[in-house]
């Protein structure tokens, strides 16, 4: 640690601390536009200028010199740095009118306004007038896709944009053409960007030269409600924060959380939000010779209540879907249990998954733990598409610890360079089997990971090779007291938090596909689906079908009764992400017309039934819940899983592996009735097409 | 300096010739592994030899040898004035208009250009001869000069730029150089100090 004195107070600092991060250390506020804690240091904006005693006699810039490089006084005095002499002040005022020159005085059109560095620091180090009586730069419109506005007049070319995608996105897409004045930020002759994290540039971009197309001129950042919430897009449970104007979501920005998402979300977290207005289910529907209309919830638990009479006890089955919350599924078990009916599955892509441990499903090194990895293996996953901030995690590990990474199943672009070892499980009975110079480094890393994908577990031998890999993971050292190096990746935010609530088969229960299989053949009556939309819903045969929902999506399309449900942003629900962190998500707005938070409409149903469940509101719920898994009680944490017990080794198919994710854009019912994801969808595919071309 | 933007039209595609590849990989082997991107100037300088200018599938062409992102590749040839990104003549005249060449008449060597080949950035309709004003090349010595290709013409005028212009154009030979008479950058009218050291014997002194 170093002694500095930061205006006249002395402050013990790291010496690999930058100074404008002692200044920040010592309680002063440095404006900054080009400087950001998570991207390399450009120190081209000028803005963070401060004076250093016994330097050269002009001022420096903070973020580009570290505290190790300071020099004491003659007698051997802790360096002084000064935050608020006239020197820095004027410096900084000289600095600001040159950045103003060419920047259009529109802030009441622009989109930023009211969130904008500029503007807020120009209300400090601002001059009221203008001396430049030239002709201001213009430049020309850019295009960079369908989430990312551009109004690159406005620019200031702190490059914050170009760094971004270059270091976290792992995309080398936008880039600064020219020079001097004329340098202007674009991407290779204005295509679209094609990075999943896209949009996190708008976040970056100090001025309004970046803005949401999708948002563009809807509202103003003051006149917004802001709720913090949680992500479910994918398993990765991202900390979001919900902007609402009166009932209605008018968008989506990410939340600092070190541990999970840092502060990036991916393009469809981002903008999914106008798929929660539209296809909305908003009130109950009963299937009448053959066709859906409109009823009542009496009506609508009338018909169940009178199909469950019709029927015997154990054929009746739930499927619990991908956006489903732990309330709810917690509420459906119950209630089946009540019914008296074991056939109940939270797997909805099948995955064999053993949850009899909890280590068996969870990304047991944690998603901040990634960052220390120093060799990960992807089997069956493809982080880009399934959970894009942890892909930039695992970038961020190559790029920072020289991590290297093999993968095992499609060869697709993660945006970083990887050992492409094989398609199928025989390449992982190589690597467990010490084969190739891969798996030799494999075995004597020090942190190394496996990372499962649900593709490699969402097949027939699935078991098997969860089997194998946790034996390549105990084999590789990598289960022990201070590191787990077996994960498993999720692709929906329900997945884990079934699990952990036991929404499986019971006794004698049937699996996903042994309710598809019982529907099918008439031994299954009556399917519930929770949120369920990705199943085959032809195989459901003449199965009477009870959808639980927010959208018109593919279940709700088979169902027999309808029961409309609300969307993640419209409940206070819980969910589970693949590391095994509980997070609350806190309602931003209400449900559309009819519909209610789905742990009600089923704990209502249970009254009709006259098979009343033991909860009257989440309070009680959710004590019901820690009473299943005691580590619901704690939110925001992760404990580490108990042991890892070995699987029970099988017989593996040659098939190689699929892939989880198909259209990244279109993944659940939300994603599909937003206008924008299937623009973003149309982009992709697009490009794809011209590249194949 | 004016904004620098890629032609509108652009060749279907760009390849280096065997000898040029041959000598590319030269270049890209001085590197060490992933380190290839650092050959960038070198290639794209070869790629417009080849071709006369910058075409952007040359751009592409280069940066998928160097394993490096497009963007990085067009950042690098709209940085530098070197890269002509528009077709110029097979004698491409840079103009130095910067103060020394200006006083001492650059403004009629202009005139001359216009006249003779047209306006600027523009090329001749023989496909000859293009010129563009440049800043400061370093010879200010023996203002006003031009650069043509890869050899300066210096201490011009009028006169002399239309005779080189033409016999460029004519396909004859022309000397690079001062055009005065003057050998290099020695003084006009001879020599003006130190001349007792000029005569043989009296070096040296007392």
């Amino acid at each position: 640690m170093t002694i500095i004195k930061v205006d006249g107070e002395e402050i013990d600092v790291a010496p690999e601390l930058t100074l404008l991060q002692a200044c920040e250390a010592a309680g002063k506020e440095i404006p900054r536009f080009c400087y950001h804690e998570r991207l390399s240091i450009a120190g081209n904006c000028r803005m963070c200028l401060i004076e250093v005693k016994g330097g050269p006699p002009k001022p420096v810039a903070s973020c580009a010199q570290n505290v190790r490089d300071l020099r004491p006084g003659p007698e051997g005095q802790p360096p002084e740095l000064f935050t608020n002499t006239e020197m820095v002040k004027r410096a900084r005022e000289g600095v600001m009118e040159f950045l103003l020159i060419n920047h259009p005085l529109d802030c009441p059109i622009c989109d930023q306004g009211g969130e904008c560095d500029l503007q807020d620091q120009s209300m400090a180090y601002g001059v009221d007038g203008s001396r430049f009586h030239e002709n201001k730069r213009a430049v020309e419109e850019k295009y960079m896709g369908p989430l990312v506005k551009t109004v690159m007049t406005r620019c200031i070319q702190c490059t914050r944009c170009i760094r971004f995608t270059t270091e976290v996105a792992g995309a080398g897409e936008l880039g600064a053409i020219g020079r001097g004045e004329d340098m202007e930020v674009t991407t290779y002759l204005d295509q679209a960007l094609t990075s999943e994290l896209s949009a996190n540039v708008v976040d970056l971009c100090p001025v309004g030269a970046l803005t949401f197309r999708p948002f563009a001129f809807t509202a103003r950042p003051w006149e917004l409600i802001k709720t913090e919430s949680i992500d479910v897009m994918d398993a990765l449970g991202a900390n979001i924060r919900v902007d609402a104007r009166g009932s209605e979501v008018m968008r989506i920005l990410p939340r600092l959380n070190e541990e999970v998402n840092e502060e990036w979300i991916s393009d469809k977290t981002r903008f999914v939000w106008d798929g929660l207005k539209t296809q909305r289910l908003d009130t109950p529907y009963v299937r009448e010779n053959g066709k859906l209309r409109a009823a009542t919830w009496d009506e609508a638990f009338g018909v169940i209540a009178d199909k469950l009479r019709e029927l015997k006890d154990d054929q009746a089955a739930a499927i619990a879907g991908d956006l489903a919350c732990a309330e709810s599924m917690k509420a459906l078990k119950d209630l089946l249990g009540k019914i008296g009916s074991p056939h109940m599955d939270c797997r909805q892509d099948g995955a064999r998954l053993d949850a009899s441990s909890r280590a068996n499903y969870l990304f047991n090194s944690t998603v901040a733990g990634v960052d220390t990895a120093d060799m990960i293996l992807l089997v069956g996953a493809n982080p880009r598409l399934e959970s894009p901030v942890l892909n930039a995690r695992i970038l961020k590990a190559q790029r920072q610890n020289g991590a290297r990474i093999g993968v095992i199943g499609e060869q697709a672009d993660l945006t970083y360079p990887y050992d492409y070892l094989g398609a199928g499980p025989a390449t992982l009975q190589d690597v467990l089997d010490g084969k190739g110079d891969f798996a030799e480094a494999f075995m004597k890393a020090e942190r190394p990971m496996i990372v499962l994908g649900q593709s490699a577990l969402a097949r027939k031998d699935g078991a098997a090779v969860h089997a194998a890999a946790v034996a390549l993971a105990k084999a590789a050292n990598a289960v022990r007291e201070d590191w787990n190096g077996f994960n498993v990746l999720h692709t929906a935010a329900a997945r884990v938090g079934g699990l952990d609530l036991g929404f499986l088969p019971g006794e004698g229960g049937r699996d996903v596909e042994g309710i598809l299989e019982g529907a099918s053949s008439g031994e299954i009556g009556l399917v519930w689906l929770l949120s369920a939309d990705e199943l085959d819903m032809d195989r459901l045969g003449s199965a009477f079908v009870v959808y639980q929902g927010t959208h018109g999506d593919r279940g709700a399309h088979r169902a027999d009764v309808i029961l409309p449900g609300a969307a993640y942003t419209e409940k206070s629900a819980t969910w589970v992400n693949t590391e095994g962190r509980v997070q609350i998500g806190r309602r931003a707005s209400f449900p559309p017309g009819e519909a209610r938070e789905d742990w009600t409409i089923v704990r209502a149903l249970s009254g009709v039934l006259g098979l009343t469940l033991p909860y009257d509101d989440l309070d009680a719920l959710r004590a019901a819940m820690e009473e299943d898994a005691p580590h619901f009680a704690d939110t925001d944490m992760v404990f580490p899983a108990a042991d890892l017990p070995d699987g029970e080794k099988g017989a593996f198919d040659d098939a190689a592996f699929d892939t989880a994710v198909k259209d990244f854009y279109l993944t659940n019912p939300i994603a599909r009735a937003s206008r924008v994801m299937a623009l973003c969808s149309a982009e992709k595919s697009a490009s794809l097409s011209a590249a194949a071309d | 300096m004016s904004v620098r933007r890629l032609d509108p039209n652009q060749p279907e595609s760009f390849e280096f010739t065997p000898e040029n590849l041959e000598w590319a990989k030269g270049q890209m082997a001085k590197y060490p592994e992933r380190k290839q991107g650092s050959a960038i100037i070198s290639l794209l300088w070869r790629a417009q030899r080849q071709h006369g200018w910058l075409p952007e599938p040359a751009i592409r062409y280069v940066a998928d040898m160097l394993d490096m992102d497009y963007i990085r590749a067009l950042e690098v040839a709209t940085f530098y004035t070197m890269f002509n990104l528009s077709p110029v003549g097979d004698h491409f005249v840079q103009l130095c208009g910067t103060t020394p060449c200006w006083l001492n008449g650059a403004d009629d060597l202009k005139q001359v250009c216009r006249k003779h080949i047209g306006e600027e950035g523009e090329v001749s309709e023989d496909g000859k001869l293009s010129w563009l004003e440049v800043e400061c090349l370093g010879a200010c010595v023996n203002a006003p000069m031009v650069q043509i290709n890869d050899d300066f013409y210096e201490d011009l005028d009028a006169e002399t730029l239309e005779r080189i212009l033409s016999d460029l154009r004519a396909g004859k030979d022309v000397k690079p150089g001062p055009q005065n008479g003057r050998r290099s950058s020695e003084p006009a009218g001879g020599p003006t100090t130190l001349k007792d050291s000029v005569s043989a014997g009296k070096a040296g002194g007392e």
